[in-house]
């Protein structure tokens, strides 16, 4: 087990230098520039120089390289042109409402897709199969800020049922003590039972409309992987040694379907993370996906440059967990590391 | 492989009876699975609005009027109008032009990076198959609408550059399916006789390899249509690449996302219905071209 974690910790090292190498790319790939970018309009040619000297522009690119990696292993993500606040900073405070978000938004999709697949699979042909089916076409279609709206107008202006869809918290709850940052879990850890209803009532819409939009890979691969795993060979032994079929299902069938399931996570991660920067902008919801939103209207690099590496390591580190988790379930994989 | 060779000689005998069993080929997987011809209908629908849309449109897409803004569906207005009082059927209709070119043009252009470059690392192998493997594997390590918001802020925030990351971002799909498929035929027969009567590697890989991957290229295209027309509308929706007052989808709905809670649901309902109706013609039109080219894999 060690020894496979190990091996996958050594392949994760080429693709983090990658993603730090295309971020430091983006930067100098800026239109213009990036001297008289970072000093702003009004600065005049000296000043522009004076940046340039300081960001160390006049270096060639493979020293400046190194300075970058300098900084980011100090921590440095840069500074906010328009707050002057470090990127940093302001990313840790906002990746919580971001991850409880995102995370909230899979569980419910989990909760609902795999029990899809199943019986889509167990029932193949009928019309829950069909409705599965639809369902499954019809969320990889759906624009993700386009069903988020929907949502928030039918169950904000017409039924009332939500709450403002702002935020994440009503204007007159306060936000409950910091522990970890998710407002679910601080606000029942202190007891405060008023803040839980209120941060549950504004993740509801905005964590339905991820969940509505990654429904379909899972749902789609737990049918498929159900589909093999109930022809194989164990399966028709299990039957034919006269065991019930829940536990045929359950006990036999389902175990095995999950791993293929899990792998594809991986893939269902890649799309949420970017959907969760739309449902931010749609629910005003003070994540880092709006940060980045609203740093890339007013072409504020640095905070953006820091956004996309954030992301891509929280990506990398997702997939190795994948990883660890398919080692844990599957003992063969374990065996060949 | 070998009996793919055995019956070209065939089909070049008679060509007449081998596009007529594509034909019936066609039509029975169109009788088969409905969805499919109802797909290509749907498709034909949304070309003719990107092709003669424009002119054909009552309204005027940029006129604003502001004696009637924020009307409701109605007989004149089919749509409403918007704040500006712009007539939302017209400028829906209209901005199936661009939002169809954006996609188009990202899809192509992957097509000749990822096919080309997937081809030759699956052909060649060796160093070429590394350092594809590896630009392909930098890509994946991205949260891949992520790494397409980046790289616009990057580049300029101009459609062009939507085209481009919406490209780069479909790169490693493509790169892997081409791949695989040379990766198979590059010991074929064919490509043996061809390289024995003495055609260069590149003739190889562009004459005989790559017309013979292409109906499986011809489905990822398809399929990665929908998903490129979703990632620009995306782009477009927090503010990249199309500017106000260019009608586009992505655009259009973001004017709507504040009127939504007051009631004005008709701004942003109809160009989302009208992308999330493009995307699910293109998924369902992927779906059905796999069927027709390899049934195997129909899931």
């Amino acid at each position: 087990m060690l020894g496979m974690l190990g091996k996958r910790m050594v392949l994760v090292i080429p693709n983090l230098i990658g993603v730090v190498i295309v971020t430091f790319l983006l930067t100098r790939a800026l239109p213009g520039d990036p001297a008289a970018y970072f000093a702003g309009p009004a600065a005049d040619k000296q000043a522009v120089e004076q940046i340039r000297v300081k960001l160390g522009l006049d270096k060639p690119l493979i020293v400046q390289f190194g300075r970058y990696v300098v900084d980011l292993a100090h921590g440095d993500l840069g500074n906010s042109l328009s707050t002057g606040q470090p990127v940093v900073k302001e990313i840790r405070n906002r990746l919580p409402a971001s991850a409880e978000l995102t995370l909230f938004g899979l569980i419910l999709s989990i909760v609902i897709a795999v029990p899809l697949g199943i019986l889509g699979a167990v029932r193949q042909g009928t019309w829950i199969d069909h409705t599965c089916r639809v369902v499954a076409t019809a969320g990889v279609s759906l624009p993700v800020f386009f069903t988020g709206l929907l949502l928030a107008y039918v169950f904000y202006y017409l039924l009332g049922w939500s709450p403002s869809p702002l935020g994440r918290l009503d204007a007159f709850t306060s936000a409950p003590t910091q522990i970890t940052g998710f407002y679910l879990i601080d606000s029942l850890a202190t007891g405060k039972f008023e803040v839980f209803r209120s941060a549950l009532s504004q993740l509801l819409l905005p964590g339905i409309t991820l969940a509505i939009f990654s429904l379909a890979p899972i749902t789609r691969m737990t049918r498929a992987s159900m589909l093999a795993v109930l022809a194989s060979d164990f399966v028709r032994t299990a039957r034919a040694s006269g065991l019930d079929t829940r536990t045929v299902i359950i006990t036999y069938a389902f175990r095995n379907a999950m791993l293929p399931v899990i792998t594809t996570l991986g893939m269902v991660f890649s799309f949420l993370l970017g959907a969760n920067v739309l449902v931010e902008k749609v629910f005003a919801w003070p994540g880092i996906g709006s940060y980045a939103v609203e740093a890339l209207i007013t072409s504020d690099f640095a905070p953006v440059q820091g956004f996309v590496l954030t992301m891509a390591i929280l990506y990398v580190a997702l997939n190795l967990l994948i990883d660890i988790l398919y080692g844990v379930i599957d003992p063969r994989v374990r065996l060949e590391g | 492989m070998s009996e793919n060779v055995s019956a070209m000689p065939k089909a070049a005998a008679a060509p007449a009876p081998a596009s007529n069993s594509i034909f019936n080929h066609a039509r029975y997987v169109v009788a088969e699975n409905p969805v499919t011809g109802l797909a290509f209908g749907l498709f034909i629908l949304i070309a003719l609005c990107a092709l003669i849309g424009p002119y054909v449109v009552p309204h005027d897409p940029l006129a604003s009027d502001t004696t009637a803004t924020l009307h409701a569906p109605s007989l004149k207005h089919w749509f409403g109008t918007d704040q500006l009082g712009r007539d939302i059927f017209s400028r829906v209709i209209v901005a199936t032009r661009l939002d169809f070119i954006i996609a188009i043009t990202s899809v192509l252009l992957v097509f000749a990076m990822g096919g080309l470059a997937g081809i030759a690392s699956g052909y060649f192998g060796g160093w070429t198959d590394r350092i594809v493997g590896r630009i392909s594997d930098t890509i994946m390590a991205f949260p891949l609408f992520v790494l397409a918001m980046g790289i616009v802020a990057a580049l300029g925030n101009t459609v062009t550059n939507i085209v481009i990351a919406t490209a780069i971002i479909n790169f490693p799909l493509y790169v892997r399916v081409a791949r695989a498929e040379a990766n198979v035929r590059r010991e074929a027969g064919f490509v043996m006789a061809a390289r024995l009567s003495g055609n260069g590697e590149f003739r190889i890989l562009l004459g005989h390899i790559l017309p013979n991957i292409m109906p499986i290229m011809m489905v990822q295209i398809s399929l990665t249509m929908g998903y490129a027309i979703l990632n620009a509308a995306g782009l477009s929706f927090i503010g990249l690449g199309v500017r106000p007052p260019t009608p586009e989808w992505g655009i259009m709905v973001a004017e709507g996302a504040a009127n939504i809670i007051s009631g004005e649901w008709w701004i942003a309902l109809f160009p989302g219905a009208a992308l999330m109706l493009a995307v699910f013609t293109f998924n369902l039109l992927g779906d059905g071209l796999r069927d027709l080219v390899d049934p195997q894999r129909r899931t």
